[in-house]
């Protein structure tokens, strides 16, 4: 029999240190909506979302209430449309029409974000994914729901640099399309390296083409949590510390594991991952950084953070892996800078600098994520950061990504707000010099000799 | 069996469970175990009930108890017993 005591806990911290499961995502695939005719295409696409999709909100909702857990995102992730738009899209302009229809979708079934607007070119790129790509500001500038993400390399096949370039310029672009909003459509566009097919987080998500028709992912949370258990270990050891974050991350998947079975149970559709993220929100106290504060860093950014950082990462993957046995997406610590007030305080007070935040990438389990620079960074530059990045996630076979927001007519002292859960961001200064002669290089970085495993 | 837990907490008054008590019976809901401290004035009670034979649905259950929180000025949380299940048990 559950105990009091028990009850008291779990309450806290869904009550006191910001609980939450981060969202529940249907991956829905779109191949069999491809059509030679765009119109007939948008309609299919919209027909078999909904029909996925349409019990997604009132489902959530209802798991929320029984159990008592806040879920806080509801949202669908679809085939990379470069693919299912193939045959249909011969402009850009023509891949735009399917965005407006995805996000038409997106608002009538009421999710929060649909993900997918996307083209996995680590090694090359099709005609369709180019115009994909090309249609990428004018489609973020028009759409509210609408997540992009370009995945530009992999450790199996090295890193596509015609892409990376090609992204410094859709980057600039789609910051100039949504000026008038702080170039806001940049918050809806990342860059990746190794992206996985099931990953239930924005703006990365996609529904891989490794995936069945229609599957649930569950991305959990609970920095927060994680952050309150390891004020009770102050000056401990590291087998004390670590014990007591995988504990931790073992109950709040655990948390995540019934939330998905429920919703599968209730939708029909195949439960396929639960992706244990410590997921940052502006909210006081549901932040990463503060963790690595606890753990011992005066701020993050200052030396031992990445090593702080690796460790935490590393723990939450152990003591997750425990509650559940499909483990998947990204899995591990984010470190948004807008999203996360420990982080934009640390960059504010000048301890955290994007340098830093480059290192900390190649041990959390993502990358250069929510960070605004100065709207006059030039493209090539843009590129730059998203070579290093995706160097990062090729050598060391893991998930980078980089989500950077130049805030046109912006510079460094100023900031950005965002509002809700993308939070405020600082304008971060760039290093200056250039890569230009570097970036405009054609072709690709080959794969690094680790990756010929065969 | 399908079972919930009810969690009640707020400043001590009389009658808290008993009323309580009397909208669950009301309904047909069993009570299976109760626990209730009172510490510096503040009133903590744990129940776990069982709503198979209830003649409500769950959300009507908790809609009813919420109403029950305002009128006595306490916090009144339903939840199904399996988030602790998950969160405690192996």
């Amino acid at each position: 029999m559950i105990s009091a005591g028990e009850v008291l806990e779990t309450n806290k911290m869904i009550g006191e240190e910001n609980l939450d499961v981060r969202t529940i995502t249907i991956g829905i695939s779109l191949l069999d909506c491809a059509d030679s005719s765009l119109e007939r295409t948008c309609a299919r696409i919209k027909e078999k979302i909904w029909h996925y999709a349409k019990n997604l909100v009132s489902v959530g909702e209802e798991i929320s209430r029984e159990y008592g857990i806040p879920i806080v995102n509801k949202r669908v992730s679809v085939t990379p449309i470069s693919l299912v738009g193939a045959a249909c899209c011969k402009t850009p302009a023509d891949f735009v029409q399917i965005a407006l229809a995805l996000d038409e979708v997106a608002a009538e079934t009421g999710i929060n974000f649909l993900g997918g607007y996307s083209a996995i070119v680590s090694k090359g790129m099709t005609h369709a994914d180019e115009l994909l790509i090309e249609s990428i500001p004018e489609a973020l500038s028009r759409t509210n729901l609408v997540c992009s993400s370009v995945n530009v390399g992999s450790t199996k096949t090295g890193i596509n640099m015609d892409a990376v370039r090609l992204m410094g310029r859709i980057i600039k672009q789609t910051a100039e399309a949504t000026r008038e909003n702080d170039s806001f459509g940049c918050a809806k566009l990342v860059v990746l390296c190794n992206a996985p097919d099931d990953n239930p987080f924005m703006a990365g998500a996609y529904h891989g083409v490794t995936e069945p028709d229609a599957i649930i992912n569950v991305g959990v949370s609970g920095p927060g949590v994680v952050k309150h258990a390891l004020q009770s270990v102050r000056g401990k050891s590291f087998e004390v510390l670590c014990e007591t974050i995988k504990r931790t991350a073992f109950k709040v998947t655990r948390v995540g594991q019934l939330v998905a079975q429920e919703a599968s149970r209730r939708l029909g559709i195949p439960f396929g991952i639960i992706d244990l993220s410590l997921a940052p929100t502006p909210a006081v106290g549901d932040s990463v950084a503060d963790i690595l504060h606890e753990i011992g860093v005066e701020v993050a950014g200052a030396p031992g953070t990445t090593a702080c950082l690796a460790l935490l990462n590393d723990q939450v993957k152990k003591g997750g892996v425990m509650a559940s046995s499909y483990v998947g997406g990204l899995s591990g610590a984010f470190i948004p800078v807008s999203e996360d007030q420990g982080m934009i305080d640390a960059a504010e007070c000048g301890a955290l600098t994007l340098e830093k935040l480059e290192a900390m990438t190649c041990v959390c389990s993502v990358g250069l994520d929510m960070i605004a620079i100065p709207g006059d960074t030039p493209d090539t530059t843009i590129s730059g950061i998203i070579a290093d990045e995706a160097a990062i996630g090729m050598v060391n076979q893991k998930t980078t990504a980089v989500r950077i927001i130049p805030v046109i007519g912006k510079t460094v002292g100023e900031s950005v707000e965002f509002g809700g859960l993308l939070g405020r961001a600082p304008i971060m200064k760039v290093n200056a010099y250039g890569c230009a002669d570097f970036v405009n290089r054609e072709g690709r970085i080959p794969a690094p000799i680790h990756s010929f495993k065969n | 069996m399908d079972r919930s837990i009810i969690t009640v907490t707020g400043r001590n008054k009389v009658g808290i469970i008993a009323k309580i008590t009397t909208e669950l019976a009301a309904h047909n809901v069993s009570i299976m175990d109760i626990t209730q401290t009172i510490r510096q004035g503040i009133f903590n009670m744990m129940m776990i009930v069982d709503t198979s034979g209830s003649d409500i649905v769950f959300d009507e259950l908790r809609a009813s108890l919420g109403a029950l929180a305002d009128e006595m000025g306490v916090h009144i949380l339903c939840q199904k017993e399996e988030i602790f299940d998950k969160m405690h048990r192996i």
